[in-house]
C-alpha cells in the first residue's frame, strides 16, 4: 500500500490548523470554511478506508512504518484493522459535523478552530498508532486543545471543568506511561511495537500482567469513564460547548474502550481473565447507577452526559464477557453511542442556543411549536433507549447475548438499566414535548437547515446500522475473533 | 589541526578580559553593545570546542571528553541565552553595564572547567569561579532591597556549602591520600576488598559531598536559598542560575560520584533517591500557591532537579544519558519560560502571575510560546520535556525503581496545575486592551532558539540522544 492514507487522515487537519492560523482574525467566514474543508477531506479518505478494507483477515492494513527515534526504539508505525477502521470513520464524521455545528461560535473563532483541528489530529492518531510511544503522544496531545476548548468556550464553571478534565486524564495516562515502559523492558528484544508486544504476551508472567494491567486500566477507565473514575465527565460534558461535548462523548470515551480492546485484552490475557468478574461488576454499576442518576437530572445536558456513563457500561460488560458476541456488541455500542449521543448533544445545543436554558421542567408541549426538532430528538432518544430497528438496540442486544452465558446474574440485573433508560428518556420527552404548551416559548424557532444537516447523517447511520448491521459486523468480526482468541486461547 | 583541550576555556577567559577592557573605553550609552561582543565570544568558543582535541591534561586533573563536551555546550548555550536577554535588561542599570556580561562569562568559564575537572582541588576552584561572579550578579540591582538580600543570602549559604564540600574533600584526602578522582577510585576499591563495607569517615564525606552539591542543585532540604535568590536577582541571572549553575553542580556530582565513589554505590544512592523524591514532592507542592512567576519557576526548578536525579540514581549508561538529555530539554523549556517572563517584566515591570491576565489577546505569539514552554516543563508530548521525562523514567524503570517513578509521575500531575495556572491567566481571562509586549532583538533571538530547541528536541530527538549517550560512555557502570 503505497498511498499513506492514515498519515493523510491524521495530518490533513494539521494543515488545516496552519491554514486557520494564517488567516486573519477578522476573516471569520473563511476560517470556518477552511476548517470545514480540512475536516471534510479526512472524511472522504475514511470512505476510501471503508471501501478498501479487507474484512476477511485480522492483520493490520494500510500499514506505514518508518524509523523515527532509533535510540529509544520508537518507530512511526500506523495501521488499521477491524477495530480501528470504524473508529477512524466515526472520528472523521463527528469531527466534520462538529465543525459545521461550531459555525455559530462567534468568540475567538480563529483559536477555536485551530484547537478543534488539533483535537482531530490527536484522535485520528490514537486510533491509527501501533507504536506505544506514538500512541501515547497522540493520547496526550488531545488533552491540551480539549482543555482550552472547555476552558475558553465553555459554560459558567468552565475553568473548573477544564482543569478537572486535564488533571484526571493526565493522572490516568501517566500510569499508562509506566505500564508502557514496564512492557518495553520486559519484552525481548525491547520493543514499543504493539503488534510485537501482543505476540509476546503469552510469555508474560501472570503476576506481572496483573500489575501492569491495572496501570493501563487506570488510564482507560478514566477515559471511558468507569465508576468510580467518572466524576470528571458530568462537569466536562455539561460545561463544554456543544461541538466539544459531541467529540467528548462521541470519540474520547471510546478511546478508553478502544484501549481496553487494543491493549489490555491482547497484551495481558491472563490478567483479562482474572479481572473479568470485577470488570463486569463495575460495568453493572456503570449501567444501573448511571441510569439512576439520569432519572434525577433536571438539566437536559447533564442527563445526556450521565446517560453516557450508563451506555459505556454496556461496552465494558461486553468486554468483560470475553466472548466474540459480547466484544462485538461492545464495538457496536461504541459506534452506535458515538452516533446517538453525538446527535443528542448537538440537539441539546440547538435548543440551548434558542432558549438559553436546559432545564427540563421549563419546557412543555414543544411538539406543537417545533415539530421537526421534536421529531428528530425523539428519534435519537428512541435510539438511545434501545428501540429495535435502531443501532442502540443491536449493540445492547449483542452485549446481553454475548455476556449472559458468562455472567447470568449480572446481566439479569443490567437489563434493569434498559428499563430505567427508557423511563428517563420517556419522562424527558413527556415533560418537554408533550403536555400543555408553555407560552413562554412562543418565540422559539425551528431547527435550522445547517443544524439539521449535522444530525441527519447520524440519523441515517443509526437507522442503517439498526436495520442492516451485517456490513459493520463483517468488518469487525475477524479482528475481534482474533482478540478473543488471544485471551481465551 | 586541533587545539589543546583547554583552549576553549582559555579563549573565553581572554575574551572576557577583553570585554572588561573595552568596557573601560566605551561611552556609557554604547556599553550595551558589549552584550553582542560577548555573544560573539560564546559563538567562537562553541566552534573552538569542536576543533579542540579530546583528551587529558595536567596529569589527568583535567579531561575533555564527551561528557564535558555535552555539558560545555549546555553552559555556553545557557550563557548565550542569558546574555542575549540581558542586552536590553542592562539598559535599566545606571552603571556597570559591561561587567554584567563579563561576570556571566567568568562564571561560564568556571562551569566549563568544572565539567572537565577530575581532581578535587581543581573541581573546588572551578566551582568557586562559577559561584563568586554569581553572588555579585544576584545583588546587581543594588538599590533594590530584594536583590541585595538575594546576593547576601546566596553568598552566605554558598560559602557554607562550599565549606561543607571542602570538609568532604579533606576527609576523602585523609582516607585515600589523593585528590585525583581516578586515584580515589583505585584506593577505595583496594580498601573495599581489604576492609569491606563503608566506614564512618567515608560515609560522612559522602554526606558532605551530597550536601555540598545539594546546595548548588537546590535539592530539598538544601533549597531554602533558592526562592529568595531567584526572586531577588535580576531575572536574566535567575534564568542563568536555574539552568547553567545547576547543570554545573550536576556534572560535578556525576564526575565525583560515578567515577570515584562507584564502589560504594549502594551506600549513597539511597540517600540521593530520597532527596530526589523529596525535591519532587516538596518543590511541586510549594510551587502550587506561588503568585510570583520567578518564585514559581524557582520551586519548579527544585522539582525539575528531582526528576533529573531519578535518572541519576539508576546508575546506568541509560541513566546518565537521560540526565544529560533532560538537562538539555530542561534548558530550552525553562530558559524559554524565563525569557517570556523577562520580556514581560521589561515592559510592565511586574512578575506577578495575575498580571499575565489576557496576555493572549495582546501578545498572541508570546503567549503561545510561553504555553509551549510550560507544557514542555510538565512533560506533555510532543515537546522536549516529554521525551526527556520518558527517557529518565525509562532509565529508572529499567533498574526497577518503580516507587521513585510513581512519585515522579504523580508529582508531574501536580505540577500541571501550577504551570497551567499561568496558561489559564493568559488565555482564559477576557481582559481586553492590554498593551502588546515589545520584543527587542536579543529577546527575540533567545525566544527563537528556545522554541526551536523545545520542538526539535521533542520531535527529532535522535541526534541529541546520540550525543547524550556518547556523554554517558565516560563512566563504567
Amino acid at each position: 500500500m503505497s498511498f499513506p492514507i492514515l498519515s493523510y487522515m491524521i495530518f490533513i487537519p494539521f494543515l488545516g490548523i496552519i491554514a486557520v492560523l494564517v488567516l486573519r482574525k477578522e476573516q471569520v467566514q473563511a476560517i470556518r470554511w477552511a476548517s470545514a474543508l480540512f475536516s471534510f477531506i479526512p472524511l472522504v479518505l475514511s470512505f476510501f478506508l471503508l471501501a478498501h478494507y479487507d474484512s476477511s483477515t485480522s492483520t493490520m492494513q494500510f500499514v506505514e512504518k518508518h524509523t523515527w527515534i532509533p535510540s529509544l526504539g520508537v518507530t512511526y508505525f500506523l495501521g488499521a484493522d477491524g477495530l480501528s477502521v470504524p473508529m477512524l470513520f466515526l472520528t472523521a464524521l463527528l469531527s466534520f459535523l462538529s465543525v459545521i455545528a461550531s459555525f455559530n461560535i462567534n468568540f475567538r473563532v480563529k483559536e477555536y478552530f485551530a484547537f478543534f483541528l488539533l483535537l482531530e489530529v490527536g484522535m485520528m492518531g490514537v486510533f491509527a498508532a501501533l507504536d506505544f510511544f506514538l500512541f501515547y503522544i497522540f493520547w496526550e496531545v488531545m488533552l491540551v486543545p480539549m482543555y482550552f476548548l472547555i476552558g475558553i468556550w465553555g459554560g459558567p464553571r468552565k475553568e473548573y471543568a477544564a482543569i478537572k478534565f486535564f488533571l484526571y486524564t493526565l493522572f490516568g495516562s501517566v500510569f499508562m506511561l509506566i505500564g508502557i515502559l514496564a512492557l518495553y523492558f520486559t519484552s525481548q528484544p525491547h520493543t514499543l511495537n504493539m503488534m510485537e508486544l501482543i505476540s509476546q504476551a503469552p510469555l508474560l508472567a501472570k503476576g506481572f500482567q496483573l500489575i501492569v494491567f491495572v496501570a493501563f486500566f487506570l488510564a482507560f477507565a478514566i477515559k471511558v469513564p468507569i465508576f468510580p473514575f467518572h466524576t470528571w465527565l458530568p462537569d466536562a460534558h455539561v460545561e463544554a460547548p456543544t461541538a466539544v461535548s459531541v467529540i467528548l462523548a462521541g470519540i474520547l470515551l471510546k478511546m478508553g474502550t478502544y484501549g481496553l480492546l487494543r491493549v489490555s485484552l491482547p497484551m495481558f490475557p491472563k490478567a483479562a481473565l482474572y479481572y473479568a468478574l470485577p470488570l463486569a461488576l463495575l460495568a453493572l454499576i456503570n449501567i444501573v447507577y448511571g441510569a439512576l442518576v439520569c432519572m434525577a437530572q433536571k438539566d437536559l445536558k447533564k442527563m445526556v452526559a450521565y446517560s453516557s456513563v450508563s451506555h459505556m457500561g454496556y461496552c465494558i460488560l461486553g468486554i468483560s464477557a470475553l466472548t466474540v458476541t459480547g466484544v462485538s456488541g461492545c464495538v457496536f455500542q461504541m459506534f452506535s453511542h458515538g452516533l446517538i449521543t453525538g446527535a443528542l448533544f448537538l440537539l441539546v445545543g440547538v435548543l440551548y442556543d434558542r432558549a438559553h436554558t436546559r432545564d427540563i421542567d421549563a419546557f412543555g408541549g414543544l411538539w406543537a411549536k417545533i415539530p421537526v426538532y421534536t421529531g428528530v430528538m425523539t428519534l435519537f432518544c428512541m435510539g438511545s433507549l434501545g428501540l429495535p430497528g435502531l443501532s442502540g438496540f443491536i449493540s445492547e442486544f449483542m452485549v446481553f447475548i454475548g455476556s449472559f452465558p458468562v455472567f447470568k446474574v449480572i446481566v439479569a440485573l443490567a437489563v434493569l438499566g434498559v428499563v430505567i433508560t427508557a423511563a428517563y428518556f420517556l419522562r424527558m420527552i413527556q415533560k418537554m414535548f408533550l403536555g400543555t404548551f408553555n407560552t413562554k416559548w412562543e418565540a422559539l424557532t425551528e431547527i435550522s437547515g445547517r443544524e439539521l444537516f449535522t444530525v441527519i447523517p447520524l440519523a441515517i447511520l443509526m437507522i442503517g446500522v439498526g436495520v442492516y448491521p451485517s456490513p459493520l459486523a463483517d468488518m469487525i468480526r475477524a479482528t475481534l475473533e482474533n482478540i478473543v482468541h488471544l485471551v481465551t486461547g | 589541526m586541533y587545539f589543546i583541550s583547554i583552549f576553549p576555556e582559555i579563549f573565553l577567559f581572554l575574551w572576557t578580559i577583553l570585554i572588561f577592557v573595552v568596557d573601560f573605553f566605551l561611552k556609557e550609552d554604547k556599553r550595551k553593545n558589549l552584550g553582542y561582543l560577548s555573544l560573539l565570544g560564546i559563538l567562537i568558543t562553541i566552534i573552538l570546542l569542536f576543533f579542540s582535541a579530546q583528551g587529558e591534561m595536567f596529569g589527568k586533573a583535567y579531561s575533555y571528553d564527551s561528557l564535558s563536551l555535552f555539558f560545555k555546550l549546555v553552559f555556553l548555550l545557557s550563557a548565550f541565552l542569558a546574555i542575549s536577554v540581558s542586552i536590553d535588561f542592562v539598559a535599566k542599570f545606571r552603571a556597570f553595564k559591561g561587567e554584567f556580561f563579563g561576570l556571566i562569562l567568568f562564571s561560564t568559564v568556571g562551569m566549563m572547567l568544572l565539567s572537565s575537572a577530575r581532581e578535587l582541588i581543581f573541581l573546588y576552584v572551578s566551582l568557586e569561579l562559577v559561584t563568586i561572579p554569581l553572588y555579585v550578579l544576584a545583588a546587581y540591582l543594588k538599590p533594590d532591597k530584594k536583590s541585595a538580600e538575594a546576593g547576601l543570602k546566596y553568598m552566605l549559604l554558598g560559602a557554607i556549602s562550599s565549606a561543607i564540600l571542602l570538609y568532604g574533600i579533606s576527609l576523602i584526602y585523609g582516607i585515600t591520600g589523593t585528590t585525583f578522582l581516578l586515584g580515589i577510585k583505585t584506593r577505595l576499591m583496594v580498601d573495599y576488598l581489604q576492609i569491606g563495607p563503608i566506614g564512618p569517615g567515608l560515609f560522612l564525606s559522602f554526606i558532605f559531598f551530597i550536601a555540598g552539591f545539594g546546595f548548588k542543585l537546590a535539592l530539598v532540604p538544601f533549597h531554602m536559598w533558592a526562592p529568595d535568590v531567584y526572586e531577588g536577582a535580576p531575572t536574566p541571572i535567575t534564568a542563568f542560575l536555574s539552568v547553567g549553575s545547576k547543570a554545573a553542580g550536576l556534572v560535578a556530582f556525576l564526575r565525583v560520584f560515578f567515577e570515584s565513589f562507584s564502589v560504594y554505590n549502594p551506600d549513597w544512592v539511597t540517600i540521593v533517591a530520597v532527596l530526589a523524591a523529596l525535591s519532587m514532592i516538596i518543590g511541586n507542592i510549594i510551587a502550587l500557591p506561588q503568585t510570583n512567576i520567578k518564585r514559581m519557576l524557582a520551586y519548579s526548578s527544585i522539582a525539575q532537579m528531582g526528576y533529573i536525579l531519578v535518572g541519576l540514581v539508576a546508575i546506568s549508561e541509560r541513566g546518565v544519558s537521560s540526565v544529560a538529555f533532560y538537562t538539555l530539554a530542561y534548558l530550552f523549556a525553562n530558559l524559554g519560560a524565563f525569557v517570556v517572563a523577562i520580556a514581560f517584566e521589561l515592559q510592565t515591570g511586574s512578575s506577578e502571575i495575575k498580571d499575565y491576565s489576557g496576555l493572549s489577546r495582546s501578545s498572541p505569539t508570546l503567549s503561545f510560546l510561553m504555553m509551549l514552554f510550560l507544557l514542555s516543563l510538565v512533560g506533555i508530548p510532543p515537546l522536549a520535556g516529554f521525551v526527556g521525562k520518558y527517557y529518565l523514567f525509562a532509565a529508572a524503570i529499567e533498574k526497577h525503581l518503580i516507587w521513585l517513578v510513581v512519585i515522579a509521575v504523580l508529582t508531574s500531575v501536580i505540577s500541571l496545575y501550577y504551570y497551567v495556572g499561568v496558561i489559564k491567566e493568559m488565555y482564559f481571562n477576557k481582559k481586553e486592551g492590554g498593551e502588546k509586549i515589545f520584543l527587542p532583538f536579543g529577546i527575540k533571538l533567545a525566544l527563537i532558539i528556545c522554541i526551536i530547541g523545545v520542538l526539535l528536541v521533542g520531535l527529532f530527538p535522535n541526534p541529541f540522544l546520540d550525543l547524550a549517550s556518547q556523554a554517558a560512555l565516560v563512566f563504567k557502570y
